[in-house]
C-alpha cells in the first residue's frame, strides 16, 4: 500500500484516478483504520487528504451559509461557537461520535462516504438540506446528502471522487435543528437508532418549515417528508407529537441484528423524533428571544 | 501471633504512592505482550468456525511446506492424560478436559475452539499456513441454551457424559455433568410455618471477565528440555503446575517468569497459551511467542457461566424467613466444571433460615468452557434471592434493610451449607447502609433505589514470603504471587508494620517460580490474608534475629533487648542505647553473616466477608434504558491495609456487577458463532455510564489474622446484580428477573405490565 498526503485539490483527484480503482480516501481513518486491523485488504493508494487547505476550513458566506471542509474533525467543528449557534443539531450529532481521541480525527466527509446506515452526523445533514461539492479528475458536482449513500458501504461517488466541502445553508430567523440516538451505553456505542429534526418557526411559533431524518432504521439514512408535514402550521403539540411518533415508526424500514430488534428500532425512532422535534421547537423560540 | 489488632499501627492503614505506580502510570511495566527475545517466531491458533464438529481428518502438510514456517502442533503432540493424572488431589481442574480445551481431540465443541498453531518467521506467514491446515468436519447439530441442553433430545457434547450426583447413576448420557444437593432443616416444615411464599425463575447470562490485557505469552525450551516462560496470570506456580502436568514434565525443568497482569479476575487461572507456546518452541528450537487477539479472547476465554434459577421463599408476617428452596442449572460451557456448588452455598449464606434446600446442575453445552469470575457462582445466586428479599420486602411494605436486619446472620449462625460462622460483620454493613445519607436522599419521578447483600468465603492456602535486609538497612519482600489489586503496596506495608520502619524502606518484589517457594494461585482473596501472613512472619523472625544480632553486639542476653521504632533498644545503666536497621546491617559481617527470613505456611483462619449495597436508578419509560445516579457499596473489609486499594476494590467489583446486570451478553448467531466478540457490542460499562461510586469501609477485624485482614476482592461483585434490579424494578413499576436489563428487555417488560393492567 503506497501512502499519498497531497496538498492541493487537483492532486487528490489526480492520484484517486491513476489508482483507477485500487485508491482510498482517507480522512480521520477512524473507519479505515480500523478495518485494516479487522484484516480487510488494504488499496493500492491511500490518499490523506487532511493536508489539503480547502477541506480543512469553516467558513460562513455573507448570506449567513456555512461551508465546512470535508477533513475537518468533530473538536474543531465544536469548537467554532458561530457554527454550533447556528446548526445545534448537526453539531452535537457529529459531537456524539466516539471519544475524545477520535473526536481528534474523525470528519464529516468520512462520516457520510463509510456510508453506514447508523452514521450519526448524516441524518442531521439530510434534515439540514446539506448539500457537497465533490471533485473528480472530469471536473466538479454538487450533490444534496440525502442522495450520496446508495446503498450500506457504498456511496455514488466514482473511483476518482472525493468530497471537498459540505454546505449548510443560511438560516431564516427562529430556526434550530436538533439530533438524538439511542444507544445503551451513554457513548461509545453504535446507534439503535436516530433521529433529527431541522425546523423553522414563525413569529406565532406555528411551524412554517420542517424536515426529520432517521438513522439505523433503513439501509440508508431515510428523509422522511410524511414526519415533517405534520408538523407543518402546528405549534407542536401534544397531538401533533403523537401522530408525529406513529408516522416515523411506520416509516421505519430496520433490520433485526445485534444492535437492537424492528419492533424496539420502529419504537424508539418515535421517540427520538417527538423529543428532537421538541428540543429543535425550544432552541428556535429561545433564539427568538434572543 | 503477638502483633494484636489492638495496638495502633504505623504503616497499616495509610495510603502511599504503590511502589509499582510509577511503572505503571509511564508505561514501564512490561506486561506479557511487551516482553520479547531476539528470534522469536510468532505463534498463531487455528480456532473453529463451527460450534459443534467431529474432527474426520486434520493435515497439516501444506502449512507445513510454506516458506517461513518452523512448526505445526495438534491435539496428537499433546500427550494423553493418564487416569491417574487427571486431576491434583482429586481437586479440580480436569487436566484431560484441559488438554481437549487447548487443543481439540476428535471433536470441537466450541466456535472458537483451538485446533492446530503453527511458528512461523512472521504473523503473516503464521496466518497464511493456518489458511493451509486442511480438516475435514463433520458439523453436528449444537446446543448453547441451558435449559435446552438440559432436554433429552438435546445435542450431546460428549457422548459418554453420565450425570454424577445421582443414585442411582443414570444409563443414559446427557449434558448434566452433574447434581448437587444441599440441605439444611426441613424445608416443607418451614414452608408450612409460612404466612407468604414467593416463587420466581430468573435467568442470566455469561459474562466475560473483561481484562483489559488480552492472553500473551512467550516460551524458549532449550535443548536439554529446560523450559523458560514469559507470561501474566493469576500464579506463575500454577502455569508452571499445569504445563508440567499437560505435557508431562517435571516441575524442575519449568521456570516462569511472571509479567505484570492486566487484569484477571479469576480469568488467568487457568492456562490457554502457554502449553502451545512450550510444544512450538520445542519442535522449532526457538522463543515462540502468542497472543490472543481481543476476538480470541471473547471466542476461547472463560466467562462467568450463565444460569437459570428457579426459586422459592417463605416468611412469617413479620418478616421472619421460615424456608427458602430453589433449583440452580448453570452453563459449565464446553467441559463439566461450573460453580453451581458455590452458587448454593452463598445464595443465602447472609440470613439466618431454618429451612434451605437447593439443588444444583452443572450443564455443559457448546460455548467457551467457563472460567472463574471474581467469586464465582455466586453474583447470579445472589441475584435470585435478593430478588426474592426485595419482593417480600414490597409485599410486607416494609423497610429492605429492617428486612435483611431482622433475619442477619450474626455470630452463631449455623449456616446453610453446614459451618456456624464466628466473627463476622454482616449486621454492621447493614447498619452502616441504612445510617448513610444516600439511603435517606430523595427520589424522583421514574426513580428507584435497590438494595442487596452478598457474602463470600475468602480463603488462605498454601504461601511463601521471603524478606532480605539490605546492607544499608533496607528490605527486599519477595513473594510469588503476581500484584493484580496492589498486593506489593500491602505486603509492604505490612512488612513495614512488624519491622516498625517507614514502607519507603520496604521494596516490595514478585519472583519467578525458581526464586522462591510454592504459592497457591491468586484467588479466593486469599493474597493480602494468606501471603500477608507469611510476610509478616518473616518480619517477625527477621525481628528476632536483629534482636539476636544486637544482643551480640551489646554483648547482652537477647532476653535484653527490645524492637522499637525500627530499632534494637537496651538499657545499659538505666541509659537507653539504641541500633538502627542500618547499624545493624552494616555490621552483619561482625554477628553472623546476612541477615534473611523466609517463611512458607498454610494460612488458616480466613474471616468471611459481607457487603451491602444501595444502588438508585432512573428508567426511561419510553425507551427502557436505564441510568444509574447513585450507588454505595458497603462492605466489612476487617482491616483495610492500603485503603485506596481496598475503596478500588469495591469500586470495580460494582462496575462490573453493573455491566452484568444492564448490558453485558453475548449474541450468538443460528449456527452457534458469536456475533460480537468485541467490546463495541459487548457492552461492558464506560466511564461515563457510572456515577461515582461511593464506598464504607466497615472494619470488624478478623481475630485470625495479626491486623485483622478479610479478603475483599470478591464479595464486591455480589450484591450488584440484585442492587440494580431491585432499582430498576421499584422504579419501572414490574418485576424484572432476566439479565441483563438491556433497553429493549427493560421497555419490553414495562409494556407488558401496562397491557396487563389495562
Amino acid at each position: 500500500m503506497q501512502y499519498q498526503a497531497p496538498t492541493r485539490l487537483d492532486d487528490v483527484a489526480a492520484l484517486l484516478a491513476s489508482a483507477g480503482g485500487h485508491g482510498r480516501v482517507m480522512a480521520g481513518g477512524t473507519d479505515l483504520l480500523a478495518r485494516f486491523a479487522g484484516g480487510m485488504p488494504r488499496p493500492a493508494v491511500l490518499v490523506d487528504i487532511k493536508r489539503v487547505a480547502e477541506l480543512m476550513v469553516i467558513e460562513q458566506d455573507s448570506d449567513g451559509g456555512f461551508t465546512v471542509g470535508a477533513g475537518v474533525c468533530g473538536a474543531a467543528i465544536n469548537e467554532n461557537a458561530i457554527l454550533r449557534q447556528a446548526w445545534p443539531g448537526v453539531t452535537e450529532a457529529m459531537d456524539l461520535i466516539g471519544s475524545v481521541q477520535i473526536q481528534g480525527r474523525a470528519s464529516l466527509g468520512g462520516n457520510l462516504c463509510n456510508a453506514s446506515p447508523a452514521a450519526d452526523s448524516v441524518p442531521a445533514l439530510i434534515a439540514a438540506g446539506a448539500s457537497c461539492r465533490i471533485l473528480g479528475s472530469r471536473g466538479e458536482r454538487t450533490l444534496a446528502v440525502a442522495d450520496v449513500i446508495h446503498s450500506p458501504g457504498k456511496t455514488c461517488l466514482g473511483t476518482d471522487e472525493f468530497i471537498v466541502s459540505f454546505y449548510l445553508p443560511p438560516r431564516p430567523a427562529r430556526s434550530a435543528d436538533a439530533y438524538l440516538r439511542l444507544i445503551p451505553r451513554s457513548e461509545m456505542d453504535i446507534a439503535v437508532a436516530g433521529a433529527a429534526v431541522n425546523l423553522t418557526l414563525d413569529d406565532e411559533g406555528v411551524v412554517v418549515s420542517a424536515s426529520v431524518a432517521l438513522g439505523a432504521v433503513s439501509p440508508v439514512p431515510l428523509l422522511v417528508p410524511r414526519a415533517a408535514d405534520v408538523m407543518l402550521g402546528t405549534r407542536l403539540d401534544n397531538d401533533v407529537m403523537v401522530q408525529l411518533k406513529s408516522v416515523v415508526s411506520a416509516s421505519c424500514r430496520p433490520i433485526n441484528d445485534k444492535r437492537g430488534t424492528i419492533d424496539y428500532r420502529n419504537h424508539v425512532a418515535g421517540v427520538l423524533a417527538v423529543r428532537a422535534a421538541l428540543i429543535a421547537g425550544q432552541r428556535a423560540t429561545a433564539k427568538e428571544r434572543a | 501471633m503477638k502483633h494484636a489488632t489492638k495496638k495502633p499501627l504505623r504503616s497499616v492503614g495509610t495510603r502511599p504512592v504503590r511502589p509499582d505506580g510509577i511503572d505503571k502510570v509511564t508505561g514501564r511495566a512490561l506486561f506479557s505482550a511487551d516482553f520479547n527475545l531476539p528470534d522469536a517466531l510468532h505463534g498463531a491458533v487455528l480456532r473453529s468456525p463451527f460450534a459443534h464438529a467431529r474432527i474426520l481428518s486434520i493435515d497439516t502438510t501444506r502449512a507445513l511446506a510454506l516458506a517461513g514456517v518452523k512448526a505445526v502442533v495438534t491435539a496428537s503432540d499433546m500427550p494423553a492424560i493418564p487416569d491417574d493424572k487427571v486431576m491434583i488431589n482429586a481437586q479440580p481442574p480436569d487436566f484431560r478436559d484441559m488438554s481437549a480445551n487447548i487443543l481439540a481431540r476428535e471433536k470441537v465443541l466450541y466456535e472458537g475452539h483451538a485446533i492446530a498453531a503453527v511458528a512461523a518467521k512472521d504473523a503473516e506467514t503464521a496466518n497464511r499456513a493456518l489458511q493451509l491446515i486442511d480438516i475435514e468436519y463433520e458439523v453436528l447439530p449444537h446446543v448453547i441454551d441451558v435449559q435446552q441442553a438440559m432436554e433429552p433430545g438435546a445435542p450431546l457434547l460428549h457422548e459418554n457424559l453420565i450425570t454424577k450426583g445421582i443414585n442411582p447413576a443414570p444409563v443414559q448420557a446427557s449434558n448434566i455433568a452433574s447434581r448437587h444437593e444441599q440441605v439444611h432443616g426441613d424445608v416443607e416444615l418451614g414452608f408450612a410455618q409460612a404466612d407468604i411464599i414467593l416463587t420466581e425463575e430468573f435467568t442470566t447470562q455469561p459474562v466475560h471477565q473483561g481484562y483489559i490485557e488480552p492472553h500473551a505469552c512467550l516460551a524458549r525450551v532449550a535443548s536439554d528440555g529446560q523450559t523458560e516462560i514469559w507470561c501474566s496470570s493469576q500464579g506463575q506456580f500454577m502455569v508452571r503446575a499445569y504445563c508440567a502436568r499437560l505435557l508431562d514434565m517435571p516441575l524442575s525443568q519449568i521456570r516462569v517468569m511472571p509479567l505484570e497482569i492486566g487484569g484477571g479476575f479469576g480469568g488467568k487461572t487457568t492456562v490457554y497459551l502457554e502449553p502451545l507456546a512450550v510444544l512450538l518452541s520445542r519442535k522449532s528450537g526457538l522463543p515462540v511467542k502468542m497472543q490472543m487477539s481481543r476476538a480470541d479472547v471473547f471466542r476461547a476465554t472463560g466467562p462467568a457461566p450463565g444460569s437459570y434459577i428457579s426459586m422459592k421463599i417463605g416468611a412469617r408476617k413479620d418478616g421472619t424467613l421460615v424456608a427458602a428452596q430453589g433449583i440452580l442449572c448453570y452453563q459449565a460451557g464446553a467441559f463439566a466444571g461450573s460453580p453451581v456448588r458455590l452458587g448454593c452455598m452463598t445464595a443465602f449464606a447472609p440470613y439466618d433460615i431454618a429451612n434451605v434446600k437447593l439443588i444444583g446442575y452443572d450443564i455443559v453445552v457448546n460455548r467457551p468452557k467457563s472460567a472463574a469470575y471474581r467469586a464465582p457462582g455466586a453474583p447470579m445466586a445472589s441475584f435470585a434471592a435478593e430478588s426474592l428479599i426485595d419482593m417480600l420486602a414490597q409485599r410486607l411494605d416494609m423497610d429492605p434493610i429492617d428486612l435483611r436486619i431482622r433475619n442477619a446472620a450474626r455470630e452463631g449462625t449455623r449456616t446453610a451449607y453446614g459451618p456456624s460462622f464466628k466473627e463476622i460483620g454482616y449486621l454492621e454493613t447493614l447498619e452502616a447502609a441504612r445510617a448513610h445519607p444516600h439511603y435517606a436522599a430523595p427520589l424522583g419521578k421514574n426513580q428507584g433505589r435497590g438494595v442487596a447483600s452478598g457474602f463470600w468465603f475468602n480463603i488462605g492456602g498454601q504461601s511463601s514470603a521471603a524478606l532480605t535486609l539490605n546492607e544499608d538497612g533496607t528490605v527486599m519482600v519477595a513473594t510469588g504471587n503476581p500484584d493484580i489489586g496492589g498486593s506489593r503496596a500491602s505486603m509492604a506495608l505490612m512488612a513495614a508494620e512488624v519491622l516498625q520502619i517507614d514502607v519507603s524502606q520496604v521494596r516490595p518484589q514478585i519472583v519467578d517460580t525458581s526464586s522462591i517457594a510454592y504459592s497457591d494461585l491468586t484467588g479466593g482473596s486469599r493474597v493480602t490474608f494468606a501471603v500477608g501472613m507469611a510476610v509478616i512472619q518473616a518480619a517477625s523472625d527477621m525481628v528476632v534475629k536483629l534482636q539476636e544480632r544486637a544482643a551480640t553486639l551489646w554483648d547482652v542476653s537477647v532476653e535484653h533487648v527490645r524492637w522499637q521504632d525500627g530499632c534494637a533498644v537496651t538499657d545499659v545503666e538505666g541509659r537507653e542505647e539504641r541500633l538502627s536497621l542500618a547499624a545493624l546491617a552494616a555490621q552483619t559481617a561482625k554477628t553472623g553473616g546476612p541477615i534473611a527470613a523466609h517463611v512458607s505456611l498454610n494460612a488458616q483462619g480466613a474471616g468471611p466477608g459481607f457487603g451491602t449495597h444501595i444502588c438508585d436508578v432512573e428508567v426511561d419509560p419510553d425507551t427502557g434504558r436505564v441510568t444509574v445516579l447513585r450507588y454505595t457499596a458497603v462492605q466489612d473489609v476487617g482491616k483495610a491495609v492500603h485503603p485506596s486499594y481496598v475503596e478500588g476494590q469495591l469500586q470495580g467489583g460494582a462496575a462490573q456487577g453493573i455491566g452484568w446486570a444492564l448490558n453485558e451478553a453475548y449474541m450468538y448467531d443460528e449456527n452457534g458463532a458469536q456475533l460480537n466478540p468485541g467490546f463495541l457490542d459487548y457492552r461492558v460499562p464506560v466511564a461515563s455510564d457510572l456515577p461515582m461510586i461511593d464506598t464504607v469501609l466497615v472494619e470488624v477485624p478478623n481475630p485470625r489474622h495479626p491486623f485483622g485482614v478479610r479478603g475483599v476482592g470478591e464479595v464486591p461483585i455480589i450484591p450488584p446484580l440484585g442492587a440494580v434490579a431491585n432499582a430498576v424494578s421499584r422504579a419501572s413499576g414490574v418485576r424484572h428477573v432476566d439479565l441483563p436489563m438491556s433497553p429493549p428487555a427493560v421497555l419490553k417488560a414495562i409494556q407488558r405490565a401496562a397491557r396487563r393492567r389495562r
